[in-house]
């Protein structure tokens, strides 16, 4: 592929756009030395969709249901964010019932997010068993969520002022009884993914990212976590109900005794934030005032009261792979004038590159996966070609692909 | 036996060979995925699903990528089918002594066992794949580290059997008929535990399979050496994979578990044949679940670089250890109770 150096080393290794060790599409040049990584460079942008274009369109309302489908697995993270800046801009008081019941579905997603990718860590080493074993696992917080909210994915529960749908005395069961199965199984989980010989000898020192390269990087979530940067948004600056519950970030010194910043380590911050997630949820259930659901519950009074709003805001929460971030600006008109999105994984994915060189070809999936990157999240860019900028209306865009799709075919 | 009646006979016995390597081999296939489905709490493909995988492939297109060497792409899978099968020749199955026992013995077994592996490299390299390039690259090492520990494993074996005073211990009709534990005393049978466990570790390795998949590795190298083949090609190496899982398990049955159903139990011979393959295929089975099954949905894949340590360092370990407790067996007067 590398045509006439082919021979010489370092050769090239291209990892993308779709490659089986990436779950959704990133372009990777990679420059090898036998199996050894001289050096990696990445280029995302090969998902783009375009939905702040969408939302630019579009009435807060209408937006809300649109980060839903930011991303596949923090939807509740990217409703919150939006609707928290919303909120702040339109002066929104949310009632403190629909503040627990945020924060309930948050750690849930949070629970249901990280076991999702402990099963594909598993997978990336090569371990499907514990992929079956651990999605398997998963499945019971999905039925929670889809008993919550009516849906397993793209829950649609949250509303700006509030939530769409009450936590009733009945549903409390139901989460006690996956609470309590994922206490009991935590030990299980940590016992497999930690004591486990083979999964010790593929993560242990394999993509070190220091505590200064950390910081220095900008680095959010567990990945900082994992690194020993004490940083957790709900203990930092709390939200939703966060300011009265107990919480303190989970660190791997804390439970190994000592910091690496490795992938290990790494493993080791998500399933504890799992047990801690199945404690929050525990103390809210406990805690949970009663009271309305939500701030405003016409949904044509929302929209006039957003409709008159001026100013901007940023609303920040802390989703399963690190913080999510919202920028919002209204202008008095019905849809707003400015909105950006930077999900926690476009923080993260800088770290990948001090962490995947020296390493082997063996190693670039789990590395790669370490950070759990989201990269539908994360592609939010417009054209960048000579240094010249510009915008592809949809008739561009589309006889462009035209044209591509001919000159495959010819 | 006139020169014209032999080679008669032995391409009769290849045609027969070549049908059940082959069926037998996809029934392995399956038997693997499905057992392994089990254990990972799924349901699992039906036991029939690698013959529609092979009749898939074979209506499907074989794309030549452009900068392969298509000679060499196109004759590796040959090759690699070709040669697992022939080594199914020299292989007792049962109570049928091998077709070709008299011409080869356990040594040339162990050669053309890297004939199916060389043809994965030579297409490996011919796909003008960097994935490819890779994969062939880690497809040698890992060949050149079970080489090793398979040799110890052979030697000890014939070595410990011509010491018991056998002729010919070498050849695969001799070790079948005699099997190993009843020539040797108690160490010799705990040396022959750590034989048939380095046999079990070799066998992975030998087929591709994890922890030591390293050639494909799905999830690094796409596929590895497979990455560009396709269709019928595809198809080749994919019934070559089966024929190659028949043939480690026959070997592992053939010097370890050589018993059949015939020496114990009196029956006309009509009879016996069946039974005894039946056993055979049993054993076959037996092997694989310990040896390939068991260990790909207990493990993660390794590492190439931690491959190697695992072979010529601890594997070989076991395996001269396992040599050593053999030849103290001859030494020691009480330990001769069988020979």
């Amino acid at each position: 592929m590398s045509g006439n150096e082919g021979k010489k080393a370092p050769y090239v290794v291209p990892i993308g756009p779709t490659h089986p060790a990436l779950k959704e599409p990133v372009m990777f040049t990679f420059k090898m030395e036998g199996e050894s990584i001289k050096d990696v460079d990445f280029a995302p942008g090969q998902t783009h969709r375009g939905i702040e274009w969408m939302g630019m369109r579009r009435n807060p309302v209408q937006i809300v249901h649109l980060t839903d489908r930011i991303c596949g697995i923090c939807g509740v993270h990217h409703t919150l964010a939006f609707a928290r800046a919303v909120e702040q801009i339109a002066e929104i008081e949310v009632p403190p019932r629909a503040d627990y019941i945020r924060t309930i579905l948050a750690e849930f997603e949070r629970i249901q997010s990280h076991l999702l990718w402990a099963g594909v860590a598993a997978h990336e080493l090569g371990f499907d068993s514990l992929l079956h074993l651990t999605w398997r696992v998963r499945e019971q917080s999905m039925d929670v969520i889809e008993n919550l909210t009516g849906n397993r994915v793209n829950y649609g529960i949250v509303q700006v002022g509030g939530v769409r749908r009450d936590i009733v005395p009945d549903q409390h069961k139901i989460i006690e009884d996956c609470l309590s199965t994922y206490e009991g199984l935590l030990g299980k989980l940590l016992d497999l993914f930690l004591h486990d010989r083979s999964i010790t000898l593929r993560c242990r020192d394999r993509g070190v990212l220091s505590r200064q390269q950390a910081l220095e990087l900008c680095t959010v979530g567990p990945t900082a976590r994992a690194s020993g940067v004490n940083a957790d948004l709900r203990q930092d600056y709390p939200y939703c109900a966060y300011g009265d519950l107990d919480i303190t970030a989970v660190l791997p010194d804390q439970h190994m005794g000592e910091t690496r910043g490795d992938v290990y380590d790494r493993i080791v911050v998500r399933l504890i934030e799992v047990g801690q997630s199945c404690g929050i949820v525990r103390q809210c259930l406990d805690q949970m005032p009663s009271g309305p659901i939500t701030g405003e519950e016409k949904l044509a009074k929302l929209l006039a009261i957003c409709k008159k709003a001026r100013g901007e805001a940023i609303g920040r929460v802390e989703a399963p792979r690190g913080e999510c971030f919202h920028y919002v600006r209204m202008n008095g008109k019905e849809s707003p004038e400015g909105w950006k999105v930077k999900a926690s994984s476009y923080s993260n994915l800088m770290s990948w590159i001090p962490m995947l060189r020296g390493e082997q070809i063996a190693d670039i999936p789990i590395i790669v996966a370490s950070i759990d990157p989201c990269l539908s999240c994360t592609d939010r860019v417009a054209v960048v070609k000579d240094n010249s900028r510009q915008i592809m209306t949809k008739e561009e865009l589309h006889r462009l692909s035209v044209e591509k799709t001919r000159r495959l075919s010819s | 036996m006139s020169t014209a009646l032999t080679a008669a006979m032995i391409i009769g016995w290849t045609v027969v060979i070549s049908v059940y390597g082959i069926l037998v081999g996809l029934f392995l296939l399956g038997i693997d995925r499905k057992l392994a489905a089990h254990m990972q709490a799924r349901i699992g493909p039906p036991l029939r699903q690698p013959f529609r995988d092979v009749r898939k492939l074979l209506i499907k297109e074989s794309v030549i990528p452009a900068n392969a060497i298509p000679w060499m792409f196109n004759l590796a899978p040959i090759m690699a089918l070709a040669s697992s099968l022939v080594i199914l020749l020299y292989l007792p199955a049962g109570s049928v002594m091998p077709p070709l026992g008299s011409y080869g013995d356990l040594i040339l077994v162990m050669y053309l066992l890297t004939v199916p592996a060389l043809a994965l490299v030579a297409g490996g390299f011919a796909s003008g794949s960097p994935y490819a390039t890779v994969g062939a690259q880690r497809e040698m090492v890992t060949m050149i580290a079970y080489e090793f520990p398979l040799a110890i494993v052979v030697v000890a074996v014939a070595w410990r059997l011509g010491a018991a005073g056998l002729a010919e211990p070498f050849t695969l009709t001799t070790i079948a008929s005699n099997p190993i534990w009843s020539v040797v005393g108690p160490l010799g049978i705990l040396g022959i535990l750590l034989l048939l466990f380095i046999s079990a570790a070799i066998t992975p390795a030998e087929l591709s399979r994890i922890p030591f998949d390293t050639q494909e590795a799905e999830t690094e190298l796409a596929g590895g050496l497979l990455v560009e083949y396709s269709g019928r090609n595809l198809a080749m190496f994919y019934l070559s994979q089966g024929v190659k899982s028949l043939v480690m398990g026959a070997l592992v049955v053939a010097i370890f578990f050589p018993w059949n159903i015939s020496t114990f139990v009196a029956m006309p011979a009509t009879v016996a044949l069946p039974v005894d393959l039946l056993f055979f295929l049993a054993k076959v089975i037996l092997v694989l679940f310990f040896s390939v099954t068991l260990v790909r949905v207990a493990m993660a894949r390794f590492r190439i670089s931690q491959v190697i340590p695992v072979y010529w360092t601890y594997l070989s370990v076991i395996g001269l250890v396992g040599l050593l407790l053999l030849m103290a067996d001859t030494v020691i007067p009480l330990a001769g109770v069988g020979a």
